[in-house]
């Protein structure tokens, strides 16, 4: 995970570390006990069980996890070019590789053939999500009509694409709460392509670890992300994301766009003009009209003067369902990176799941790309499309159903 | 390392684990008496090669109160399969034949994994590739039998086999 070296020693907050470094040196084991699961704390043995890492989610079901999942601290979205020479048949030996590697690796056990296992211990809610591009849909014959709209999405006039980061045959999306596993699940699964095809890009991300305690999933403009997301297990989470009929229903489709955020020049606009922009409060994400981040925002709503409290050219409103009549699931990652110029770029790792793209994500796309003011501090630079197949159950593989 | 070199291979090599079975054992209804009706297969795979030998690995339980012995495989995917170990020669790790067979104790569990015991095909029929299911059938020291299938995988370590003199 290059973009993020300090979550790589997994569980514990920095100064936590430099607290422990402390107790051990000057009151012995004092420290040690309280802190659990502490990677520095070698003279002592780990502790059995911590709060995040034995925690494991089910791989086979329904629906494929790492969708309706809480999203986790760290993600890393890989995206794959097969060979030319990788037919039907190849397709599904890898796709049957995938699902026996996922589905060891997310319950914490090595993948076969795994020398490094033990880096797969403590799953730490690992999930592993496959994805089939356009290329790998031609593979199998998908007929347009079941393919939900994953294709190239049409050019908009705010993109800077980069062949870098755009398209891919097929996709994994492995998320854990502890970048070490989440570093082996990345490299057994991209060990099985060898034979396959090539890995195009590989992306990672991270978000605030989710806790009891609180604490905000925030993008790194500092906006509360995901505000009026669906909710999982509601009618409108299930009518937003999964797919209804036809051989992918209980699958869904992704979007995946990279996207650049001018962080420098976001630090010249003040707090208030932060929140026009958004038309959400910094603060606690309640839209400007409203107390809390679950409150609808009032469009209708003028101030004194007459104006909109949420401005025309607030990004809320623009992608707000009463403008664009659709609804999408966004799971999004922050990801940080040296650039080949030796500058941070950071952005956000946009991770959009919708029953159909053309039918529910592109009219929120278009709205966006036709006035959203936050568009002068971010610029979409990557993008990929997935059909994301339905789970699976024991002895099979996912997107069997397809082939 | 204080290990002598003969202690290091039977730790590798008779190692044994308790490794939970996964519940896709493909394993054949057998009379409860004989000594396959006892042994679960898991995490079978086999080393994908386009010719030539190739080894097939596994881990094998037995849940009897009797010890179970693994004397030899078949699969159609080699002419000829025998039960290896893997041995310390001069230095450097051999392959050979286990004599005896491979003993699966009562209760417990076999790891056959690269650098230990391996169940060798020793001369492909068929190329084997990634993510290829290899039907093999292993046989016990009474004659029974089970019927396993092995997931192809590529690796690109346990290569003792092949190059005995070592680097």
């Amino acid at each position: 995970m290059r973009d993020e070296p300090e979550r790589t020693a997994g569980d514990d907050h920095p100064s936590r570390r430099s607290f422990l470094a402390v107790g051990l040196a000057g009151v012995g084991g004092l420290a040690v006990g309280a802190v659990a699961g502490a990677a520095a704390a070698q003279e002592s043995p780990p502790p059995k069980s911590d709060l995040v890492g034995q925690t494991a989610v089910p791989f086979f079901g329904a629906h494929q996890a790492g969708v309706e999942t809480q999203p986790p601290a760290h993600a890393t979205f890989l995206g794959f070019d097969l060979d030319r020479r990788t037919d039907q048949e190849g397709l599904s030996r890898l796709l049957r590789l995938w699902t026996d590697d996922a589905a060891r690796l997310t319950s914490g056990r090595g993948a076969l053939a795994d020398t490094e296992s033990e880096l797969a211990a403590g799953p730490a809610r690992l999930t592993v999500t496959l994805g089939l591009g356009p290329g790998a849909l031609d593979r199998i014959g998908l007929p347009a009509s079941e393919r939900r709209g994953v294709r190239p999405l049409p050019p908009f006039r705010i993109d800077r694409l980069e062949v870098a980061w755009t398209g891919g045959d097929l996709l994994l999306q492995v998320c854990a709460d502890d970048a070490l596993v989440v570093s082996h699940a990345a490299r057994m699964l991209t060990k099985d392509v060898r034979t396959f095809g090539t890995l195009r890009w590989r992306q990672d991300g991270f978000q605030r670890r989710p806790s009891a305690s609180g604490g905000d999933r925030r993008n790194l403009l500092g906006q509360v992300d995901g505000t009026a997301n669906p909710e999982p297990g509601t009618t409108n989470f299930e009518r937003t994301v999964w797919i209804e009929t036809g051989p992918a229903a209980g699958g869904t489709t992704l979007v995946l766009r990279r996207i650049r955020m001018d962080l420098d020049r976001w630090d010249r606009l003040d707090r208030p003009d932060r929140e026009l922009v958004v038309g959400r409060r910094l603060a606690d994400g309640a839209p400007l009209t409203g107390h809390s981040v679950d409150d609808d925002p009032d469009l209708e709503a003028t101030d004194p003067t007459g104006l909109p409290v949420i401005p025309e050219f607030a990004h809320v409103r623009r992608a707000h369902p009463s403008v664009t009549g659709t609804r999408i699931l966004r799971r999004g990652f922050n990801y940080e990176v040296v650039g080949p110029d030796g500058k941070v770029e950071a952005g956000l790792l946009f991770a959009a799941f919708q029953a159909d793209i053309t039918a529910d994500y592109l009219p929120i796309q278009r709205s966006l790309d036709e006035l959203d003011l936050l568009n002068d501090w971010t610029t979409p630079i990557g993008s990929a499309v997935f059909l994301v197949p339905p789970g699976c159950r024991p002895g099979g593989f996912v997107a069997h159903e397809l082939f | 390392m204080t290990a002598r070199p003969a202690a290091r291979l039977l730790a590798i090599a008779g190692v044994v684990t308790a490794l939970v079975v996964s519940g896709c054992g493909d394993r054949e209804p057998q009379p409860a008496s004989d000594q396959a009706s006892a042994i679960s297969v898991s995490d079978a795979w086999v080393k994908a090669a386009d010719e030539g030998m190739t080894a097939a690995f596994a881990v094998l339980t037995n849940d009897s109160q009797t010890d179970a012995t693994l004397v030899a495989a078949t699969t159609d995917a080699s002419s000829t399969v025998e039960i290896h170990q893997t041995t310390m020669v001069d230095g450097a790790m051999a392959m050979a034949p286990a004599d005896g067979g491979i003993v699966v104790p009562a209760g417990g569990s076999v790891t056959l994994e690269p650098g230990g015991y391996h169940i060798m095909l020793m001369d492909l029929t068929t190329a084997i590739e990634p993510g290829d299911q290899v039907p093999l059938t292993v046989e016990f020291s009474d004659g029974s039998t089970v019927d396993v299938t092995a997931i192809g995988k590529q690796f690109s370590g346990g290569n003792e086999e092949y190059t005995p003199s070592g680097e």
